[in-house]
């Protein structure tokens, strides 16, 4: 029933005598959210600079449906101040002569990203929260059927990032997409994710967000890496129950359904 | 008017316009130093175009391509800054051209005209192959110019959403090798990258679209030209320095203005 988009078998990524990632094995399923996750340095941006086709792989294959349009929003969005560039022409450069979203999706998902505001602006004035934004509907624009973000909370306050990874469940749900996502930390995506992979250079654990929190190589990895682990795993943990119970169980719901 | 007059006057707006909205990309991607090491080069274009008795012109956008992609690559290893390298190569390429045209008869090379430009030299022929190269880049450019922004605004983003980035690069390349060829004649090797980069920091001020900022980019050109002809026409100073001085006092006089000329 479950279709994988994107497949990625033993994926090893070498520079200069050291492997960034290796023996890699994953498959994007349609529909569904990957998170991966792991400390700094454990090759995250890599894997999906290497899945995305922006850099060479040293060993491996991926492979992918035939057609498969990729939506792509990257870490962060470095323009020159020289280039006088509006949000609406900046969302202009991303758009697709054959693949385009109809006029209600369009404004529907300008509606959802609170975009509308902003399209007059320049894109150098945009705070870091409304550049993710647009960064996320242009990545949108060409109805993909794989959303890719690296670190799409970078530069948000606490609020803003909570507020984003809404949206980016909000958006799944409008477009049907899947989504391959990128974080440094489980326990704010755990809510809308259905797989996580902990990588560090290679896939330490994977399955699903409660059952990888409870897997020793999970608990390792960040409990060696992070040190105040605990207090880090309970402030999040009062984060989620405060602001975020409902959505945890509604998506377990939609889970069980799925399975 | 003089005839030869004329003829500069036509071939520095030619060039002039199409300086405009390249130059605005060599400003959007940090390129003006590495416009400057292409330049340079152009000298040896020179030197091997007259030793290999080549056309001049066909020899400086070979050379100019060439190192352009030689420079690429060595930007993409990064094993060296690359403004050290483009430092480098830059002056390295200058030094060799001159010694190699010191090689050649001395009588037979007017090398100031080389360094500085001698847009008053150019003659009805001359005019016909800078319409032939400003029309091809105007028509290569039109035709990329949607990629080309798309990967002037972030390169991944335009790769993972289609775009050649590989080719756009290289095309760019080739139209800034192509731009150099021709600008030679009017300001020079030295000057050539002031006639790119200042009409569109000029603009910059008073534009809100790229498009509107590649335009005014030609429009600020063509206006330096037809200044710095002037200048050189009433009191006989060099024409390419001129047409320079003119750029410079424009970026000048429209960078002084009050902000809200700005919105974007």
């Amino acid at each position: 029933m479950s279709e994988a988009l994107l497949t990625a078998t033993n994926l090893g990524v070498k520079r200069s005598d050291r492997w960034l990632i290796k023996d890699v094995n994953m498959a994007l399923k349609m529909g569904q959210i990957t998170t991966v996750i792991g400390p700094n340095g454990a090759g995250k941006s890599t894997l999906v600079r290497s899945l995305l086709k922006l850099i060479n792989i040293t060993t491996g294959s991926i492979s992918s449906i035939k057609g498969l349009r990729i939506g792509y929003m990257p870490q962060k969005l470095k323009l020159e101040d020289t280039l006088p560039l509006t949000v609406t022409r900046f969302l202009d450069l991303g758009r697709h002569k054959q693949h385009q979203l109809s006029p209600n999706l369009w404004h529907d998902l300008l509606h959802e990203c609170r975009v509308e505001k902003l399209l007059a602006q320049p894109m150098q004035q945009l705070s870091g929260g409304e550049t993710q934004r647009v960064l996320l509907l242009r990545a949108l624009l060409r109805k993909p059927h794989l959303l890719v973000l690296d670190e799409p909370v970078q530069g948000v306050d606490v609020t803003g990032q909570v507020a984003l990874y809404d949206l980016i469940g909000q958006v799944r749900d409008i477009l049907g997409c899947s989504i391959l996502m990128v974080s440094h930390d489980l326990h704010l995506v755990m809510a809308a994710t259905d797989e996580v992979i902990c990588l560090n250079q290679h896939i330490c654990c994977s399955g699903h967000p409660e059952q990888v929190s409870q897997d020793p190589a999970f608990k390792d990895l960040f409990g060696a890496h992070r040190g105040g682990n605990l207090a880090l795993y309970n402030h999040q943990h009062n984060h989620h129950h405060t602001s975020h119970g409902d959505i945890i169980d509604g998506q377990h719901h939609e889970d069980c359904d799925h399975g | 008017m003089a005839d030869f007059l004329l003829w500069a006057w036509l071939g520095g707006l030619m060039i002039a316009a199409i300086a405009g909205p390249l130059g605005c990309f060599m400003v959007w991607r940090r390129m003006a130093y590495f416009g400057d090491t292409l330049a340079h080069a152009a000298l040896l274009g020179v030197a091997l175009g007259l030793l290999l008795h080549v056309n001049v012109s066909l020899a400086v956008v070979l050379v100019c391509l060439l190192l352009a992609l030689f420079l690429s690559t060595l930007m993409h290893q990064r094993m060296i800054a690359t403004d050290t390298l483009l430092g480098i190569l830059s002056h390295a390429s200058l030094s060799l051209g001159l010694v190699s045209l010191s090689l050649f008869d001395h009588q037979s090379i007017d090398l100031m005209s080389f360094l500085f430009g001698d847009l008053l030299a150019i003659g009805q022929a001359d005019l016909l192959w800078v319409a032939l190269a400003c029309a091809l880049v105007i028509v290569i450019l039109v035709t990329i110019w949607k990629p080309l922004l798309a990967i002037t605004v972030n390169e991944e983003l335009a790769q993972v959403e289609g775009v050649n980035v590989a080719l756009m690069r290289t095309l760019l390349m080739l139209l800034v090798a192509v731009v150099i060829a021709v600008a030679m004649k009017v300001v020079g090797v030295l000057l050539i990258t002031s006639l790119l980069i200042i009409p569109a920091a000029a603009a910059r001020r008073l534009s809100n679209s790229p498009e509107q900022m590649a335009l005014l980019a030609s429009l600020l050109g063509m206006l330096a030209v037809s200044g710095g002809l002037a200048l050189s026409w009433f009191y006989d100073t060099p024409a390419g320095p001129s047409i320079v001085v003119i750029a410079s006092a424009l970026f000048f006089l429209l960078f002084s203005l009050p902000r809200p000329f700005r919105s974007v």
